[in-house]
């Protein structure tokens, strides 16, 4: 029973993780209708950044607010720089569904080269800002440790964030209406061209929150949230890639899942575990788990 | 009351690749006027509204709005310029509610700043903003749907949230797309008074094929035909005008 609850505490530690990365794909499906592969790149530099800022100031705190500031930031200028500029100019035929994906593929390796350049390929140790070494309730010592506790309390709050600007503000409702039919969303008087760019911005954000969770206590390199791209795909393709909520939930789904294949069936079989799931629901609920009813078509 | 001019459009031409969706059309509307654009489907009536809303560019032509010569306005704009429009195919939103549906059509970028929104701001505008979308919706008999998501409305109610969208901007000029368009004898007679009512706060430009609606609540009649203007004037001068007839029922029409 004991081991049921800690793979269970684990798995939606490692899953909130998921969750964010899923979120942050999906931000950006909604309103560009890419997936964004440079999102693993955009997390680690922001990351990258955060380490800095810890190995230079010791504060966690301060590295984190910078390094989401600055995830939000990269965002934005991704979209603007990048994709509204390729996406104006090649716009129609086979090369407008594929040229905005080959170019997040290549961002993702221009990024990882900058990043090897400046802090070097070599492993980094992201010290935790908490303790690592599980609760111990009696004689027994958990495998959930405070860090645990940490990454799920703050995936929480910037989920009931996001849930927040979306569900109760102006914000959101535009963000929800440019995601559903740019066009009717213009005629309503929103600029989807800047909810587009925001919700680059979200993205970019909530990618470097999951970066910066994924990586305490573990190496650092250039392309170690590169497995944390596929996880976060896959939840967010069992979510239906077009739901928020469905991120999150697809994201603790994944994370609680592979977390007892890892606990009961071993390391080995995360990865095909991850794949059968990803071809099942592709297979069986194209649509994923909270598929929209009337998702929109360009 | 109709006095002064407030929208102006001046040879506008509209091609889509070589054909000429529309041909120098030429156009005005007066305050407080209800102006009927009828014609034979694709005749052009729609992709002028879409011209004047930014969904196509024109090839040619200028536009005034309330005495001013302005660039053709993107549809973005068209809110911040005085102007709303419903379409042919209702547009709401499924997966919202009927009031955010409703509220959506207020500008709200511009109400409230995208960045004080975003940082949780602005939200007595948005109290405001809920509100004054209520009594839209009841102004159009539909205060009680404010809750129900859109997607669980009767056709005729997703007409009446439709109107009640464009009516929140406080629109100068209402660009009404076939909103009789599918209605049964009772909602086309409420949609009768509520047209003739809309025209204390706005000019109304209609495009329907419902002659009884078009006859009965416009003060004046554009027809196109192929892209181009045929006739204008009181319903009565359109009605009795050989060309809207033979454009509508054929050249053997005046013969029989």
């Amino acid at each position: 029973m004991q081991q049921l609850i800690n793979t269970l505490l684990i798995g939606v530690s490692i899953g909130s993780i998921y969750a964010l990365m899923a979120l942050a794909l999906v931000l950006v499906w909604r309103s560009t209708r890419v997936v964004n592969f440079a999102q693993a790149g955009q997390a680690i530099l922001s990351t990258y950044i955060a380490w800095e800022v810890v190995n230079r100031s010791g504060s966690f705190l301060m590295a984190f607010i910078l390094a989401v500031a600055i995830g939000g930031l990269i965002g934005g200028l991704v979209e603007s720089g990048l994709m509204r500029v390729l996406l104006k100019h090649a716009n129609e035929g086979p090369v407008a569904a594929v040229a905005p994906v080959i170019a997040t593929l290549g961002l993702l390796a221009v990024i990882r080269a900058v990043v090897g350049l400046i802090w070097t390929n070599e492993g980094k140790r992201f010290e935790s800002p908490v303790s690592t070494a599980g609760f111990v309730i009696g004689d027994a010592t958990l495998p959930f440790s405070r860090l645990n506790l940490l990454i799920i309390v703050t995936a929480a709050v910037v989920m009931i964030i996001f849930s927040i600007i979306f569900q109760k503000t102006n914000l959101g409702l535009a963000l929800r209406a440019a995601a559903y039919n740019p066009e009717i969303a213009r005629l309503s008087g929103v600029r989807v061209a800047t909810t587009r760019t925001i919700g680059w911005i979200f993205a970019g954000a909530a990618g470097a929150v999951a970066g910066i969770l994924v990586s305490p206590n573990d190496s650092l390199t250039p392309n170690s949230l590169d497995t944390l791209l596929v996880f976060g795909f896959v939840a967010a393709v069992i979510g239906g890639l077009e739901s928020l909520i469905g991120a999150v939930v697809g994201g603790l789904v994944l994370g609680v899942g592979l977390s007892f294949v890892l606990i009961y069936l071993g390391t080995s079989l995360i990865f095909p575990t991850t794949f059968v799931v990803l071809v099942l629901i592709l297979l069986l609920k194209p649509a994923g788990l909270f598929g929209a009813k009337g998702a929109r078509s360009a | 009351m109709i006095n002064q001019q407030i929208l102006e459009i001046d040879s506008l031409s509209v091609n889509f690749g070589g054909l000429k969706a529309l041909s120098n059309v030429s156009l005005n509307l007066n305050s407080g006027e209800i102006l009927g654009l009828i014609g034979p489907n694709g005749a052009g009536k729609t992709t002028l509204f879409n011209a004047l809303s930014g969904f196509v560019t024109p090839a040619s032509g200028n536009l005034k709005l309330f005495g001013e010569q302005i660039e053709w306005p993107r549809a973005d704009q068209l809110v911040k310029l005085g102007i709303a429009r419903t379409l042919q195919g209702v547009g709401l939103f499924p997966d919202l509610t009927v009031l955010e549906n409703v509220m959506l059509g207020a500008d709200i970028g511009a109400r409230t700043g995208l960045i004080r929104a975003a940082l949780g701001l602005s939200h007595r505008d948005e109290s405001a903003l809920a509100q004054k979308s209520q009594t839209m919706l009841e102004r159009v008999y539909a205060g009680h749907l404010g809750e129900r998501r859109a997607d669980t409305l009767s056709y005729p109610d997703t007409k009446r949230v439709a109107i009640a969208r464009a009516l929140v901007s406080d629109p100068k000029i209402l660009l009404l797309d076939e909103p009789a368009g599918g209605l049964g004898g009772q909602d086309i007679a409420w949609l009768n008074g509520l047209i003739r009512n809309i025209t204390s706060s706005c000019a109304v430009v209609l495009v329907e094929h419902h002659m009884d609606v078009v006859m009965s609540v416009c003060n004046r009649i554009y027809v196109l035909n192929f892209g181009e203007v045929i006739a204008s004037g009181s319903p009565d001068q359109v009605r009795n005008n050989p060309d809207v007839v033979t454009a509508y029922l054929g050249s053997g029409a005046n013969n029989s």
